[in-house]
């Protein structure tokens, strides 16, 4: 292995801003108690705002408001999004009720559910950001490493149907999680009143792993566990596949060097799907993800934040020289992949009984918005099952929402509530709407071009006909729409998918595999919402005559040559 | 590309063949890069020729500069960078740019739009812009007031400027580079020339942002600023013109509209409205601290239900005022006369005209009492409701009315910092009363009615006892809660202007920081520039328990002291009936605590800052 260490440099060049920023932190603090205390202003500046991302939280203004308060001689209306990390989703109903209350008494009254299965609270203002991670805190959880370049929220899939190995599976992803927390106390200090911890003891590195400036960029892991792929394992830089032999799980096979982000009209960036180098067995896991953590430190682009994920390292290197990287930093080698079978990555809705004997209800939400609506008392109805329910709550990776391990006791008092407040399994959309994803984009992010979560369910209301007509209502299709590039509702594994490029006008891909096997591929550039309804509607009556059986849609616009299959993300532009 | 040929081009035989053995050989770059080359050297040739010939120039500043022996024109080194940019391109682009030309010895201001005072820019003789353009031909946010701004009526004629554009964009939009487009244009329009022409770059940059910076720092390095003499020469001009207003309280001006906003952001229970008033070709000048006096028209809807009420005829010819003029009723009752309060006189003057028993009762000598509290929260319809019938011709009725007053408001800007102008803050004033909604005659006016373009009745209120100190060393603390802010802002632009050396502290209080922080870009970018030296708030609904000015004055007792120790003058300015109480008081404790004083030692010692106009209050 000396040779391959020899052959392989870092990648060269100076070190991007944000490096900078990092390293002159002192280990994430920054000046983020002064600024966050200063009254002019309720922002912070630029790089205390990135600090704050490795806090789990992101400086927003509404961006509905920014052209008017600009005239108004006001800042934006700068307000906070707070991450809250959940390993595999799972909360306890307490954990459900204190966010609930945040939300009311800090937040916009709303919370999100993201496709990392993290909690989203929107709209706090910097003052009240101490006070709501400080209870966040009090209830066990963390916002800290919920954003930044640091390991993010562990997914795991929230099966409810192998409760047996769901459990297990999600006790990997939160010793994961654990193992790669950051370490540095500057959480404590900043927003819970630790005492300031003389730091940089003699020859003590405070964080062991990641170092002082931590990774190049965000490095995601999930854990799926087949038939199901509702992580989209192959779309994380660190994917886990759970290989059950005798009913058992025996260990993983290991996915690397996936990611959804891109930029605009930049070729050098692309989304790529992760690739099985092998097998490893369970007690190896834990090593076997610090391992790879500190490979991506050591090798991933510090020059060039686009180009600093985790797959470019793999990609810019290979995967030959990746495993033996590995390997020489595990001393030991990985087993031959193991044979595993995906089935979709969708979620199963309604009611259904783990092998445990508990019940579990796989609540339908809408783009992962928790709220109350005209239509339905959704906020409340959850708030009202959590006062009650005994067991816990699981996000899924499809921001949609399960009332897990209800016993057959209380099964009959959740149902009369879910009744009551109008949540719903979903039974009544359309599958197309079922399957459908999107980012929160406008107006809060600051990141997007278009409208997203607002407009989906519009765009919805117009394909639906189109979709009935064609007596596809019962059609899985996954349907996904981010408002920019950087792929927070994973929309390269849609088998039809919007990124936006400017309000009302995406970039329309086509043809990703049903089970998150496949990339899509751009079909029509920048185009409104006439253009998508003209040119989906044919493609969806072709399909509904001419497919085969079991066809899935993103094979069939493949077979029918609308695209050709992406087979590596290095041809996703051809 | 066309075949040059001595027929179709200004070049003779030789030139034509070596121009066509040279230009099919030029990449794009070349080609940008020479036509920005000869355009540079055109304008060298152009600008020498009139350097050359100084009879153009009559002023005095040329004709000096001429005395001094000097030919040339001397060359601006003096270079504006503006940029415009959503995602940070520009913005680079901008700093590499301006490194660059910091080498070549050029002095560089380099800004985002929004940062940038644009009325400044009469001043900029070198403007390079780079801008990007978004979603549909839109400009960055920090472009969009830049950009408004040049395409108002404000924007000023910029013969003197050079510039030229860079503009990002992206081919796939239809609207490919549109704001530096615009940007171009309309500086051309505005009569600037251009240094180089615009260049509009795709995704892929990096080629043409180097060859158009290229042109650029060559244009530069061969531009002369013989126009820039010119333009002093005519601010000179203007300046020996000016003369004194003719307009007064009693023959006011009508200001145009150039702008009327609301200060408080959506959701906020208060509305207050910054107007924008021109006062080109009136004459008017202030000093900070001076008030504005503005005439008002009534509401129209209570006028209507006045003359409903009444049974008059709108359209009825009514003496105006007291000269004799006439005009309808309508008009009347909007614009000359008062409607809104009841007064002693006015109801007795009503009796008259009335033979209603509680009309006059209401006046008997013992009912005082009772009658001070009918007044209170009434207006004149109230008067014509509770008190029917009437049978009065209105000619006779308007005749007991007052004449409407002009309300005065603080004034809001520094004449220096904005010519030709002056701002104005209002507070919209709605509450209601005796079961019918009331409107502050002149703030409603302003809120619902007034529009760009309008025009105000309007004059000058001088103030002398609120007054800047006549050293710009002294230190000075200024109080201003809710739109007590106002006269702080003509203040602090004032100083700015006077490049002031002394620190000055503002106070600032309201509901909610979110909504109500008026003017609160302008104060951070006062900070940033150091005009204001420290600002403290004080945002009463934001936290359990309510917080005020008077709160932070005793929070800072220490450092409020050693300024005062120091000669600071204080100012306090707003709500007279509460806030001045609370701040006096609160005075009173720092000079008490911090001086080691008697409570009537500390209150002599405000006395006495206030004896020696140190102590200044604009309250209401």
């Amino acid at each position: 292995m000396a040779n391959n260490e020899s052959a392989v440099k870092p990648i060269g060049g100076p070190p991007s801003d944000v490096e900078h920023i990092k390293l002159e932190s002192n280990y994430l603090r920054g000046a983020l108690v002064e600024t966050l205390s200063n009254p002019i202003t309720g922002s912070l500046p630029e790089d205390d705002n990135r600090l704050l991302k490795f806090h789990g939280s992101y400086m927003q203004d509404d961006r509905d408001l920014r052209s008017e308060r600009e005239r108004s001689k006001l800042e934006p209306a700068f307000q906070f999004m707070l991450r809250v990390v959940a390993p595999g989703g799972v909360a306890t109903p307490a954990q459900w009720l204190v966010m609930d209350e945040l939300a009311h008494k800090y937040g916009n009254g709303t919370l999100r559910l993201t496709t990392r299965q993290a909690f989203q609270m929107h709209g706090v203002l910097k003052w009240n950001l101490k006070k709501t991670i400080k209870t966040i805190n009090d209830t066990l959880m963390t916002t800290l490493a919920a954003c930044g370049d640091v390991n993010r929220n562990v997914m795991s899939g929230p099966n409810p149907y192998q409760s047996e190995v769901h459990a297990e599976v999600y006790e990997w992803a939160r010793r994961i999680s654990d193992h790669l927390s950051p370490r540095t106390p500057a959480y404590h200090e900043i927003w819970l009143d630790g005492e300031k911890v003389v730091d940089s003891k003699e020859g003590v590195e405070v964080e062991p792993i990641y170092g002082p400036v931590y990774l190049p960029r965000k490095f995601k892991i999930g854990l799926a566990v087949p038939p199901s792929n509702d992580v989209d394992v192959f779309s994380q830089d660190l994917g886990l596949i759970a290989i059950l032999e005798d009913g058992k799980l025996a260990g993983f096979n290991i996915s690397v060097g996936g990611g959804m982000g891109m930029t605009h009209g930049d070729t050098n960036t692309y989304p790529q799907l992760g690739r099985v180098i092998g097998f490893c067995r369970l007690e190896q896991v834990i090593d076997l993800a610090e391992k790879t953590v500190t490979i991506q430190r050591d090798y991933g682009n510090r020059s060039v934040r686009k180009n600093a994920r985790f797959k470019y390292t793999i990609d810019r290197h290979g995967l030959e020289w990746f495993t033996g990287e590995l390997q020489h930093r595990l001393g030991w080698a990985l087993e031959p992949a193991r044979s595993y079978h995906f089935d979709h990555n969708g979620d199963r809705y309604g009611w259904v009984k783990g092998v445990n004997g508990k019940w579990n209800l796989t609540l339908y939400i809408q783009s992962g918005r928790i709220q109350d609506t005209e239509n339905s008392k959704l906020m409340t109805g959850l708030r009202e099952i959590a006062l009650i329910h005994g067991g816990n709550f699981r996000l899924t990776p499809n921001q949609n929402l399960i009332i897990a391990n209800v016993s057959s006791v209380k099964k009959r008092k959740v149902m009369e509530l879910a009744q009551q407040y109008g949540l719903t399994d979903g039974a009544h959309h359309s599958a197309l709407r079922r399957s459908s994803m999107s980012c929160v984009a406008l107006p809060t992010c600051g990141l997007a071009m278009a409208e997203a979560e607002r407009y989906l369910p519009h765009l919805l209301d117009k394909l639906e006909p189109i979709i009935n007509e064609a007596g596809l209502r019962d059609e899985e299709i996954i349907i996904r729409m981010t408002g920019c590039p950087n792929g927070c509702a994973r929309p390269a594994l849609g088998e039809i998918s919007f990124i936006g490029k400017a309000p009302g006008r995406y970039n329309m891909y086509l043809g990703a595999g049903f089970t998150g096997d496949r990339l899509n591929k751009l079909y029509k550039e920048n185009i409104d919402e006439k253009e998508i309804l003209e040119t989906l509607e044919p493609i969806i009556h072709r399909y509904a005559k001419e497919r085969q059986s079991g066809e899935h849609f993103g094979d069939f616009v493949i077979r029918s040559g609308y695209v050709k299959a992406v087979t590596s993300g290095l041809n996703f532009h051809d | 590309m066309l075949q040059l040929q001595v027929t179709n081009s200004p070049f003779n035989e030789e030139q034509v063949e070596l121009l066509n053995r040279l230009l099919p050989t030029l990449t794009q770059t070349q080609q940008i890069w020479l036509g920005g080359y000869i355009s540079a050297m055109t304008l060298q040739g152009a600008a020498a020729v009139s350097a050359a010939a100084p009879a153009v120039f009559t002023a005095p500043s040329a004709s000096t500069a001429a005395a001094g022996g000097t030919v040339e024109p001397a060359i601006s080194r003096e270079v504006t960078v503006l940029f415009g940019s959503q995602t940070g391109n520009c913005q680079r682009l901008a700093s590499s740019l301006s490194g660059k030309l910091k080498e070549q010895g050029f002095e560089i201001t380099v800004s985002a739009m929004n940062s940038f005072k644009p009325n400044t820019l009469k001043k900029v003789e070198n403007l390079l812009i780079l801008v990007s353009t978004h979603g549909e031909g839109e400009p960055p946010d920090n472009a969009r007031s830049f950009h408004e701004f040049l395409n108002s009526k404000r924007a000023p004629r910029l013969e003197h400027l050079r510039f030229s554009v860079l503009a990002l964009g992206d081919t796939s939009y239809e609207f490919f580079c549109q704001t530096g487009k615009d940007f171009d244009q309309k500086l051309e329009e505005l009569g600037g020339q251009r240094l180089s022409p615009r260049v509009d770059c795709d995704l892929d940059y990096d080629e043409q942002v180097a060859a158009w910076m290229e042109q650029v720092i060559t244009a530069l390095n061969g531009a002369g600023s013989a126009p820039a003499i010119a333009e002093e020469a005519v601010l000179a001009a203007e300046h020996a013109e000016s003369l004194q207003s003719a307009y007064s309280r009693n023959n006011p001006f009508q200001a145009e509209v150039l702008e009327n906003l609301n200060l408080n952001g959506r959701g906020s229970d208060r509305e207050t409205r910054h107007l924008e008033l021109s006062l080109a070709g009136s004459n008017i000048t202030f000093e900070p601290g001076d008030a504005l006096g503005v005439y008002p028209e009534n509401h129209p809807r209570l006028v209507d239900e006045i003359i409903a009420a009444m049974g008059w005829n709108s359209d009825e010819r009514v003496p105006l005022n007291k000269k004799g003029e006439e005009g309808t009723l309508r008009e009347a009752l909007l614009r000359h006369y008062e409607i809104t309060v009841l007064t002693k006189p006015l109801l007795e003057q009503a009796a008259k005209l009335s033979s209603a028993a509680g009309l006059h009762e209401l006046l008997l000598p013992d009912r005082a009492p009772q009658l001070k509290e009918y007044i209170q929260g009434r207006d004149l319809l109230d008067l014509i409701q509770d008190f029917s019938p009437w049978d009065v011709p209105a000619r006779s009725f308007v005749t007991i009315l007052r004449k409407l007053p002009a309300r005065l408001y603080s004034i809001a800007s520094s004449y220096k910092a904005n010519p030709e102008e002056v701002h104005f803050t209002v507070r919209a004033v709605r509450y209601e009363s005796h079961g019918r909604e009331r409107y502050g005659v002149c703030s409603v006016h302003c809120a619902e009615r007034v529009q760009p373009g309008d025009t105000l009745p309007i004059y000058i209120q001088n103030n002398p006892n609120f007054k800047l100190p006549a050293n710009p060393d002294v230190p000075v603390i200024m109080i201003g809660p809710g739109t007590g802010v106002a006269p702080f802002r003509s203040f602090l632009e004032e100083r700015e202007e006077q490049g002031a050396a002394g620190k000055t502290w503002l106070f600032y209080g309201d509901r909610h920081f979110v909504t109500d922080f008026l003017y609160q870009t302008d104060w951070q970018r006062m900070l940033k520039d150091g005009v204001l030296t420290k600002l403290d708030v004080a945002f009463s609904r934001d936290t359990e328990e309510k917080v005020y000015v008077q709160h932070r004055l005793l929070e800072h007792s220490r450092e409020l002291y050693a300024w005062l120790q120091e000669g600071a003058h204080i100012y306090v300015c707003g709500d007279e009936k509460h806030m001045a109480h609370d701040v006096h008081s609160a005075l009173i404790s720092v000079i008490q605590e911090e001086g080691g004083l008697s409570p009537e030692a500390a209150a002599a010692y405000l006395d006495n800052l206030q004896q020696e106009q140190r102590y200044q209050r604009d309250v209401y």
